[in-house]
């Protein structure tokens, strides 16, 4: 895939102080997160993709434009959902959305067909002539989803999109912003210190650490290598003969205390054959889990060794 | 139109091109003004004054209007001169400047108050075009109740009196015409930079008033003390009413200026130290809003 960010040397510094250190990397994914600790700049790298601060040395790409000599040709291509409130408080909802669809260049009337569309789209269809002010939290993140996509960006950048939801709000957002990857019209970069959002919608993840990059790794491939890494519990008196079964099948096996087995899969070996074999040695297995924190495993290297590669 | 659609679809359709796209901006701000009852009645009383200058000019070159009204010398009672265009300016340049104090607080501080102007930013839209959208809602305001109705006025004029009254008086055009533009900027500008640093909009409206009037009696303060004339370097309407005086006669004054921007013979300033005065105010302002319009705030 073309890279949709490639950063080449990239810092950015307010007065003396670096906050962007010299970034390179390449961002191929369909669905980029960007992770990291509070301060560890983020915002400021989506901010300047956006042009909003001037890079002190290097330059950035997007789709192939430089974000110094094309900014405004950059701009074009992004739908922005930024961090904080971003809103008119006297302005409805549709007509604000309207106005920004106008200000990316959509015509009057495409530009309120797509207002009414993007709001019934994130949910907000019955409160869309309501001022922007009297929403609730929930509902600005909402409207703020809407204006970002309502041009028809090649690019959305979702800076904290879960900020400040309840379970059932956030639960819905993460929702839309899979349903916009899933289509795959459009590339998404989304910024959060929430792992657990980045590790639903993302396929591949750069950790910044205090300005630089501590690591940068391609999800997809993590989740593909962590389906071969199990964890099982078992019931039965015949668990050694099972494991020399299991080991029969090529699995790296590693007893643990009350039945349980770490397994290692070989390639092509489907999970399957397990209860095949367990029920062939009259052994139960009670709990079967693949490993699941793969990306708080990468966040936690990453955040005790700076400049990483996982 | 799909409206229920509930599914995501890019745009594939036509752009508009990307000068056009300022004017969004006082096309959005105009379908506000127009739900403010009290700015609409405002704005349409801003052209009684050029409507009874038209009746004094029809009235002028109309003998049975003179002798209905029974006036005797009308010519002499009612002349058409420059005095009549400098007031009819200065009239209406004083009603433009309550239109900006009462438009212009609204221009910037909403943008301001939630972090809008990040999202106006991150489009294909730069600040200078913001700054300009902003200030065409009152240039076009303004130049409908300055110098469009006074070119009008000239015509009519020109019309009644004849073609040789419009060429020997051409300067009047023009000097109106730029007269009023120098205005037009130096208030547009102020009323935005006010509005970008002052949330609350009545103080915003009331510094208008305070940047025009308190710094002029200022001026006069120092005058009066220091027994100069350089502290007129404060007041704007003095600044303003020079150079209109230096474009409606040159430097063959006959006249002490338009009302509200009189300029007392005798008193006079440099004219470059007059337009120094007024471009280090319009640059003051542009390094106001310079400062807060941005895409994101900068911590240091």
């Amino acid at each position: 895939m073309d890279p949709v960010i490639q950063l080449d040397n990239l810092e950015v510094r307010f007065g003396e102080r670096a906050i962007l250190k010299k970034l390179n990397a390449s961002l191929t994914g369909q669905s980029i997160g960007l992770l990291g600790p509070n301060g560890a700049g983020k915002s400021t790298l989506l901010n300047t993709l956006l042009g909003f601060h001037r890079p002190y040395s290097g330059t950035a790409r997007v789709f192939g434009q430089d974000i110094r000599t094309h900014a405004r040709q950059v701009r074009s291509l992004i739908g922005y959902m930024p961090e904080n409130d971003a809103f008119i408080a006297g302005m409805s909802g549709v007509r604000f959305v309207r106005l920004m669809a106008e200000l990316a260049g959509l015509p009057r009337e495409h530009a309120l067909e797509r207002a009414h569309e993007a709001f019934f789209y994130v949910g907000l269809g019955e409160v869309r002539y309501r001022a922007l002010g009297t929403y609730s939290l929930g509902m600005k993140q909402s409207a703020k989803l809407a204006q970002a996509i309502a041009h028809g960006p090649k690019l959305l950048f979702l800076d904290e999109p879960t900020n400040g939801l309840d379970p059932p709000q956030r639960a819905r957002m993460i929702q839309l912003i899979r349903e916009i990857r899933d289509r795959g019209d459009l590339r998404l970069i989304l910024s959060s210190h929430l792992l657990r959002d980045v590790e639903e919608c993302c396929d591949e993840v750069l950790i910044l650490k205090d300005g630089a990059i501590a690591a940068f790794c391609n999800l997809e491939e993590e989740r593909r290598s962590n389906r071969r890494f199990l964890e099982i519990e078992t019931r039965g008196e015949n668990g050694g003969c099972f494991l020399e079964a299991v080991e029969k099948l090529g699995c790296e096996t590693a007893p643990g205390a009350q039945g349980r087995v770490k397994l290692v899969l070989p390639d092509g070996l489907e999970v399957r054959r397990l209860y095949e074999v367990a029920a062939a040695q009259n052994v139960q297995i009670r709990r079967l889990n693949h490993k699941r924190d793969s990306l708080e495993d990468i966040f936690l290297k990453a955040m005790e060794t700076a400049n990483g590669r996982v | 139109m799909a409206v229920y659609k509930k599914t995501y679809r890019p745009y594939e359709g036509e752009l508009t091109p990307s000068w056009s796209r300022l004017f969004t901006i006082p096309r959005y701000a105009f379908e506000d003004l127009r739900r403010s009852r009290f700015i609409s009645l405002f704005y349409v009383a801003t052209f009684i004054y050029p409507l009874i200058c038209a009746l004094l000019i029809y009235v002028a070159h109309n003998d049975s209007a003179l002798r209905l009204l029974n006036v005797q010398n009308a010519s002499r009672v009612i002349s058409i001169n420059v005095t009549f265009f400098q007031n009819l300016l200065g009239w209406q340049s004083v009603m433009a400047l309550f239109l900006a104090a009462f438009v212009g607080p609204g221009q910037v501080s909403p943008d301001l108050a939630n972090n809008a102007l990040s999202l106006y930013l991150a489009r294909p839209f730069s600040r200078v075009e913001y700054v300009l959208g902003k200030m065409s809602v009152l240039a076009i305001l303004a130049s409908l109740m300055t110098w469009v109705p006074g070119l009008l006025l000239f015509a009519l004029q020109g019309y009644m009196e004849g073609w040789q009254w419009m060429v020997d008086n051409a300067r009047l055009a023009w000097a109106f015409f730029f007269s009023a533009w120098i205005w037009i900027v130096l208030v547009s500008l102020l009323a935005l930079a006010l509005s970008a640093w002052v949330k609350w909009k009545p103080a915003a409206g009331a510094l208008m008033f305070v940047v025009f009037f308190v710094t002029a009696a200022f001026g006069a303060t120092i005058n009066a003390v220091e027994r100069t004339n350089w502290g007129h370097l404060l007041s704007l309407g003095y600044l303003v009413g020079s150079t209109w005086e230096q474009l409606f006669e040159g430097s063959q004054r006959t006249t002490t200026g338009a009302v509200f921007f009189r300029v007392p013979i005798g008193e006079e300033l440099p004219l470059w130290a007059c337009w120094t005065a007024l471009a280090l105010v319009c640059l003051a302002c542009l390094y106001m809003l310079a400062r807060r319009v941005r895409g994101a705030e900068v911590v240091r």
